[in-house]
């Protein structure tokens, strides 16, 4: 096994990630930043490093390369065997990179509830749509419905109608009273604002509706049609795509692994990002999310505390302080109403990896009961969809986290007493 | 008294003895303080396997896989029954020696077995390493998924009148009969059972069961990669010692096309964290026999707790203690297969009726009066 080590590890190269490579960089220690994908950036910037389009994003991933700290790419956590030890997968072999100072930048992932057509083909979260088209997915001249709530929706329609979508609408289920707040907030956030002012302008006569949620996608091979409803009254709206997301839910199982206490969902930090667990920092989206201004500015107190560099981290505490209460706001903006965590009818699915329906899981009493009774979660998703879910529309908690991480090959999990070379092995087809 | 038997315990032991005794005509309460199955049943491998370390063992064991054939035609889609036959690999020439032992222990008490050479071997599973000496294979032999298989017991009983309550915790089984629950409430019953596996001692003072903890690794979906339950044979100088840690090949093919990866024993650790150590030497050992399993992806590691016993037998029937205490633990390894035998004998016992099988050598009062040490001094010479 290949092992590296570094003392700052910084787990996520999204904006977190790299502005904690920036600052813990300037204290002249070895950095490592480790990200599964093979680009930089994250999700929220993904093809922004072959194709720059935002300017911020270039910016960080130019200062980043001038660090010179190393980059593990296309390196996945799977598991944490000791205090100062991550094992990884790699295409090429796993991974043992060992650290004396941990940063998790984690980020987040789409939140998927579950309703009546929800797993037809052409029906995805808005997050992975973009990284579709922006990996050539042919979108010019479909109709797209886009719906769920947040402020991506909206980028997630810009982009898509940059690359010729025919944006059907956008459905905020959030009502008119809360997002209005919010926009008073944004005049307090300049960046923010100057971003939402181009975007409204190019989506100019797309209906932008607050208060509306989908209640059913409908179609034989694909979806075709989305049937919306103001609560008042349902409609119908043809389609060839529908971007349905509820949100983000943080990325929190590396934190669990290593012991970090959750709080509200969320990792918890001191005013340094310290985590509960010594040596052991956290920013971004796992202690909130408040999007890529937010998690830079956390990610820079991060790198600048895990390296000594207190001062610096502390004179960025007004400025954090500002998108935090940004990020309060956020998450009042856009909490979820009650309707949407009741829209599946009993046999819609809510593991598409094991096919369990909701009515199906309702019966038991909690997370574990329904997996080990019904499959629900056991798949190779590790019930990361299902069981986020499940948390919203049922109130259940996950278990703890265990290895593997994420799936990962077999071997990834001997961890210890070196023997690197694992015997030759032939392709397996797998179904 | 409210009920007949208040049975402690509604993993797979408990849900079969629920099952039998329900069936019997007996009022029954089901009492369990975590979900249905979520103990040591959920970290069986669910093998329904013939097994040969004793008569007594053969006995149950060959019983209980009778039992459940029987059954297998009512049993839902949800419990993956699958008689998919168990293939012992030899790996040399002295396990050959033990395959051949084997075929002569079990056809000579009528179980169907057959031997293979290395060539029988590599065709029944072409990705175990080409070298293997043979093997032998039992092909009634099967596998299911034992937390449904719990529930399903259960739901048998409750059609024949068993009750079942779930998050309540006994405390006390009570020498007057009955049970003292968490909160203070005592149940009446004319018997309690103690179906508690590795947890029985804080229930029993004394009983010499301990925690044997386990791992296992489940991978994503490869449909024939294996296509029997595959245990090696190494796992007889291995697997079988009382002291110390240990690790053993063993796979399954699950219905869904998962592969399941065990084994490993530990004494007396009382965590259900993964250890890494003995995860990697459990991994390290199945690649000795299938040396493309590393490429294979995991989903999931988990751990349980097994009830281990000195003599390896399980503990049935009447504790030392009361006549109204009784037992239905200590299965250890072979609790899935063994739960329909026990379920049985206790409703037997209980109720007066001959058994099929020899009841004594499942007994408590086997570990009163220096007995006990000697199961142990037994399984040391085994290990040996």
């Amino acid at each position: 096994m290949k092992t590296y080590h570094f003392e700052i590890v910084i787990v996520g190269a999204g904006p977190a990630g790299l502005a904690a490579a920036c600052a813990a960089a300037e204290s002249g220690k070895r950095v490592a930043v480790l990200d599964d994908t093979p680009w930089l950036g994250g999700q929220i910037w993904r093809g922004e490093q072959a194709r720059p389009s935002i300017s911020q994003a270039r910016k960080w991933i130019e200062r980043f390369r001038t660090t010179g700290v190393t980059l593990l790419d296309r390196t996945s956590v799977v598991a944490v065997p000791r205090r100062g030890l991550l094992t990884a997968e790699h295409p090429e072999g796993p991974r043992a990179i060992r650290w004396q100072q941990l940063i998790l930048a984690t980020g987040a992932r789409e939140l998927f509830l579950p309703f009546p057509g929800w797993t037809l083909p052409g029906v995805m979260g808005p997050g992975g749509m973009q990284s579709l088209v922006k990996n050539g997915w042919p979108v010019a001249g479909q109709r797209v419905v886009v719906a769920g709530s947040g402020p991506l929706l909206l980028a997630v329609a810009d982009g898509l109608s940059k690359h010729g979508a025919r944006i059907v609408s956008i459905n905020e289920q959030a009502p008119f009273a809360q997002v209005a707040g919010f926009g008073l907030t944004l005049l307090a956030h300049p960046s923010k604002l100057w971003q939402g002012i181009q975007i409204k302008w190019r989506l100019l006569g797309i209906p932008y509706r607050l208060g509306v949620w989908p209640v059913a996608a409908e179609g034989d091979t694909q979806v075709r049609r989305v049937t919306l409803t103001n609560g008042e009254k349902n409609w119908t709206e043809n389609c060839d795509a529908l971007a349905c997301g509820f949100g983000l839910v943080p990325n929190v199982e590396l934190a669990l692994a290593l012991g970090c206490r959750l709080q509200n969902g969320f990792v918890q930090v001191d005013k340094w990002q310290a985590t509960t667990v010594d040596d052991v920092f956290c920013c971004g989206e796992p202690t909130g999310i408040g999007g890529a201004d937010c998690a830079l500015i956390e990610g820079l107190v991060a790198g600048y505390a895990a390296t000594g560099q207190r001062s610096r981290a502390a004179d960025l505490f007004y400025k954090r302080a500002h998108w935090h209460h940004f990020r309060e706001r956020l998450a009042k903006a856009f909490a979820l109403r009650t309707e949407v965590r009741q829209l599946a009818s009993d046999d819609t699915i809510l593991c598409r990896c094991e096919d369990v329906t909701l009515a199906r899981v309702r019966r038991f009493s909690g997370w574990r009961d329904a997996k080990l009774q019904s499959r629900c979660g056991m798949g190779p998703c590790q019930g990361r969809i299902c069981g986020a879910a499940a948390k919203v529309v049922l109130g259940w908690e996950m278990e703890s986290v265990r290895p593997p991480i994420l799936p990962a090959r077999v071997e990834a999990l001997l961890v210890l007493n070196g023997n690197s070379n694992g015997p030759a092995a032939s392709p397996l087809s797998k179904t | 008294m409210n009920h007949d038997v208040i049975i402690v315990g509604a993993g797979i032991v408990g849900a079969a003895c629920a099952a039998e005794c329900a069936r019997a005509g007996l009022k029954v309460l089901v009492l369990e303080r975590g979900t249905i199955g979520g103990g040591t049943t959920a970290a069986g491998m669910g093998h329904i396997v013939v097994m040969d370390d004793s008569e007594a063992q053969f006995a149950l064991s060959s019983f209980s896989r009778r039992l459940w054939h029987e059954l297998a035609p009512q049993l839902p889609a949800d419990v993956e029954f699958d008689a998919c036959g168990t293939l012992w690999v030899a790996a040399d020439e002295e396990e050959m020696a033990e395959v051949y032992r084997k075929q002569k222990f079990y056809s000579d008490r009528g179980v169907r077995v057959e031997v293979l050479d290395a060539e029988g071997v590599r065709r029944w599973e072409p990705n175990l390493r080409p070298n293997m000496a043979g093997g032998l294979r039992v092909p009634d032999d099967a596998v299911l998924y034992p937390p449904c298989a719990a529930r399903f017991l259960l739901e048998q009983a409750a059609r024949d009148g068993a009750e079942l309550r779930t998050g309540v915790e006994v405390v006390e089984l009570l020498p007057s009969g009955g049970v003292l629950l968490r909160d203070g409430t005592r149940l009446s019953a004319d018997r309690s059972v103690s179906a508690t596996g590795p947890w029985s001692p804080a229930l029993t003072p004394g009983l010499p069961v301990r925690k044997r903890k386990g791992h296992l690794v489940i991978t994503d979906r490869y449909p024939d990669y294996v296509r029997h339950q595959i245990v090696e044979l190494g796992y007889l100088k291995s697997a079988h010692s009382m002291g110390k840690d240990s690790v053993a090949f063993n796979i399954q093919p699950r219905k869904t096309g998962q592969m399941l990866i065990g084994s490993s024993r530990q004494f007396d650790v009382e965590d259900t964290a993964i250890d890494p150590g003995i995860l990697d030497r459990m991994l390290r050992r199945a690649a000795e026999y299938l040396p493309t399993v590393l490429r294979l992806s995991a989903i999931r590691a988990w751990t349980g707790h097994r009830a281990a016993t000195p003599d390896k037998l399980p503990i049935i029937g009447p504790s030392v203690a009361s006549e109204r205490i009784w037992l239905a633990t200590g299965h250890e390894g072979l609790g899935i297969t063994t739960s329909l035998g026990t379920g049985r004998l206790l409703a037997d016992l209980l109720l007066g009726r001959k058994s099929e099988i020899d009841p004594e050598p499942f007994k408590p009062e086997r570990f009163e009066s220096g007995k006990h040490a000697v199961g142990h001094e037994v399984a040391a010479k085994r290990a040996e």
